[in-house]
């Protein structure tokens, strides 16, 4: 099992300095401490609400935030060590590495044509040095995500927002990489589009092997597309296991109050769905509860531990981690 | 059933771009009785807001309402003049919207902008303006209200600042709530509190509530009754069980088909409604869904389908339901 992990991320810290007063300065602490694993071929969910970290820990493996400390290893090298002062240049492992965005018309340049855009990638990394080539192979990923040839010529404020998000994955795949992070990919489409670019998103990692890390907060879409599911919260991971699981047997108070406030397409079952409702907001990441982070939020946070120890992300039943004093 | 409290009869809505007359609504009608909640369901374009928004006369040029009645109870509201719709809105009809943030006036506190949204339509004393503020902010779940009071929009957190503008919509008791996308921009557990919040106003007052959304999971959550809009249209409309348990049109079904599912078990690949949305610059002759639908016929192209009752509470716009109806009226009446 070991050998097949493609990425592994070991105690990765983010923290961004702001400016809290002439000489203070605070930190906040997006991703504090997040350790774990992606299989080649997998598809890692990583689900939680606004401001939990979840797309700067997806941009901070690919490099795109420089860590603060931790480490990340591709395929068993080091990308970025926290003991280290070196780190390798980003041009030598972005080939492999990529990133859709969520959303498509905000990340495609409105002054460059399609084709230019999905050529970008290849001339900045030199491959096919033969410009018709080249421009042969910018057709080739177009209809690979459904466009044709002829849309290379156009703008992409002449596209709808699912065609936009098409245009990004074929950039995304234009250097062939093994690893794309999934930045809620499908969170600004049209809900009759999401479907199918999910689609896709499948098909394209039969067809090529690609491995993803898919950031939504959209639960249902995430149960459906993952193997594996890690749920975040205030920076830190409160709950992995397959996905299955994490739906069937949720361990972490968190996990459960977030998957019971999903509202189900079914109005009987609706009515029936017991609610855990949660008091109050998402606290800030600069002043993170000491004990358990979601302690000031948890139905169940009655006893002093709660409040003074922070638990461990520690493995309950095989395959299933959550970081709860509670859970056994 | 209870007497109509807000009566829409084919209503059209055009805006009239440098590109074209594009019909964002073509023609709809629906009916909402008091102590009901609707639930507009459709995609971005489909005409969902500018429907209600052509309600209490909000609509922007270039958009116009060119044809079509807004009755509500028993008048009708596109003949208000300016001065007299100022005076109705926020009054009998409130709305809430998608984002907080830039609806609420980020120079004035809380409490000013709640006391104000009251001594607009009520001549009440600033005391007693306040202590009802205060009573609102307390009804709506917002603790340490005193403090909140002098604070200003930006303190908040969303959840939070999508309450006060719950407040600020009911302070003067509205007959008709329209929301639109109100928790969109909200994380799920927040979506959990603001919907159960709706809930219990709703029934607390009796009021009726327009609810807009695209989410299918927060209509089956909230709405009585369900109207689905495709292109500028109605394409069904019914009780939440009917379109639930019974969608006739392909676009209803289609979406439900399409989503994943906590609720079921997984399925390998997922079914999408294939195509885009519609150009409304360039909308088909027909169906507006006959591009996409998988049903279609020679006729879907050319004509657009009337309305087929279906049942008392039931109707959809499809050639294949009219068909299908028409037999089974026979049958009906053959009995």
């Amino acid at each position: 099992m070991n050998e097949n992990k493609l990425i592994e991320v070991d105690k990765l810290v983010k923290h961004f300095p702001v400016k809290a007063g002439l000489m203070n300065t605070k930190q906040i602490k997006a991703v504090d401490g997040v350790s774990l694993y992606i299989k080649k071929g997998e598809t890692l969910g990583l689900v939680g609400e606004s401001g939990c970290g979840k797309s700067t820990l997806g941009r901070t493996i690919l490099r795109l935030y420089e860590p603060t400390s931790g480490r990340v290893l591709y395929n068993g090298t080091a990308i970025f060590d926290g003991n280290s002062r070196k780190q390798p240049k980003a041009l030598t492992f972005r080939r492999k590495m990529q990133i859709i965005f969520q959303d498509p018309s905000a990340s495609l340049n409105g002054r460059m044509t399609v084709g230019e855009i999905v050529r970008e990638p290849l001339e900045i990394h030199g491959l096919f040095p033969n410009k018709a080539e080249r421009a042969n192979r910018v057709e080739q990923l177009l209809e690979l995500v459904g466009l044709n040839s002829e849309h290379a010529n156009r703008y992409p404020h002449e596209f709808s927002g699912g065609q936009q998000q098409r245009v990004g994955i074929a950039r995304a795949l234009a250097v062939e990489p093994d690893f794309i992070v999934c930045d809620e990919p499908i969170s600004a489409l049209d809900v009759s589009i999401q479907s199918q670019i999910v689609n896709m998103l499948e098909d394209m990692q039969e067809r090529l092997g690609l491995t993803y890390l898919f950031i939504a907060h959209d639960l249902s879409v995430v149960k459906h597309i993952s193997d594996r599911v890690a749920v975040m919260y205030l920076g830190k991971i409160v709950e992995l296991a397959a996905a299955d699981d994490i739906h069937a047997v949720p361990a972490h108070p968190y996990t459960k109050t977030l998957l019971s406030a999903i509202p189900i397409p079914d109005p009987r079952k609706s009515k029936a769905n017991k609610r855990i409702i949660l008091e109050g907001d998402i606290p800030s990441a600069i002043d993170i509860p000491p004990g358990c982070r979601f302690h000031t939020r948890c139905p169940y946070a009655d006893k002093p531990e709660c409040r003074e120890r922070e638990p461990e992300l520690r493995e309950v039943s095989p395959g299933h981690f959550a970081a709860c004093h509670f859970v056994n | 059933m209870s007497k109509a409290l807000l009566k829409v009869s084919d209503l059209r809505v055009s805006f009239f771009t440098p590109a074209g007359e594009v019909k964002a609504v073509g023609g709809i009608s629906y009916e909402l009785s008091e102590n009901e909640i609707l639930g507009i369901v459709g995609e971005s374009g489909s005409g969902k807001s500018v429907e209600a928004y052509s309600i209490i006369q909000l609509l922007q040029p270039p958009g116009r309402v060119i044809g079509g009645t807004i009755e509500f109870d028993g008048e009708n509201l596109l003949e208000y003049s300016k001065t007299r719709m100022r005076q109705f809105r926020g009054d009998k009809v409130s709305m809430i919207f998608q984002n907080p943030m830039t609806c609420l006036n980020p120079v004035y506190t809380v409490g000013d902008q709640l006391t104000e949204a009251l001594t607009c339509h009520r001549s009440v004393s600033s005391a007693d303006a306040r202590t009802r503020s205060i009573e609102m902010l307390e009804r709506v779940g917002i603790n340490n209200v005193e403090k909140r009071m002098k604070q200003y929009p930006h303190e908040l957190s969303g959840g939070m600042r999508q309450r006060i503008m719950i407040a600020i919509a009911l302070i003067c008791s509205p007959r008709l709530l329209i929301a639109d996308e109100p928790t969109t921009a909200l994380d799920v557990t927040i979506q959990a509190q603001i919907l159960e919040l709706i809930k219990e106003l709703q029934k607390d007052t009796g009021m009726a509530v327009i609810f807009i959304t695209h989410n299918l999971g927060v209509v089956a959550e909230i709405c009585d009754r369900v109207a689905v809009m495709y292109g500028g249209k109605i394409a069904e409309q019914g009780t939440a069980d009917d379109i639930f348990y019974s969608p006739a049109h392909p676009y209803t079904r289609g979406l439900l088909r399409s989503m994943p599912r906590l609720d079921e078990v997984r399925r390998d690949r997922l079914i999408p409604i294939k195509g885009s949305p519609v150009d409304m610059l360039n909308p088909p002759a027909g169906c507006p869904l006959s591009p996409r639908c998988d049903e279609c016929m020679k006729i879907c192209l050319r004509a657009d389908p009337s309305k087929t009752k279906l049942s008392a509470t039931h109707n959809v716009h499809c050639w294949n339901q009219r068909a299908a109806a028409g037999e089974k009226y026979v049958m009906t009446e053959a009995r």
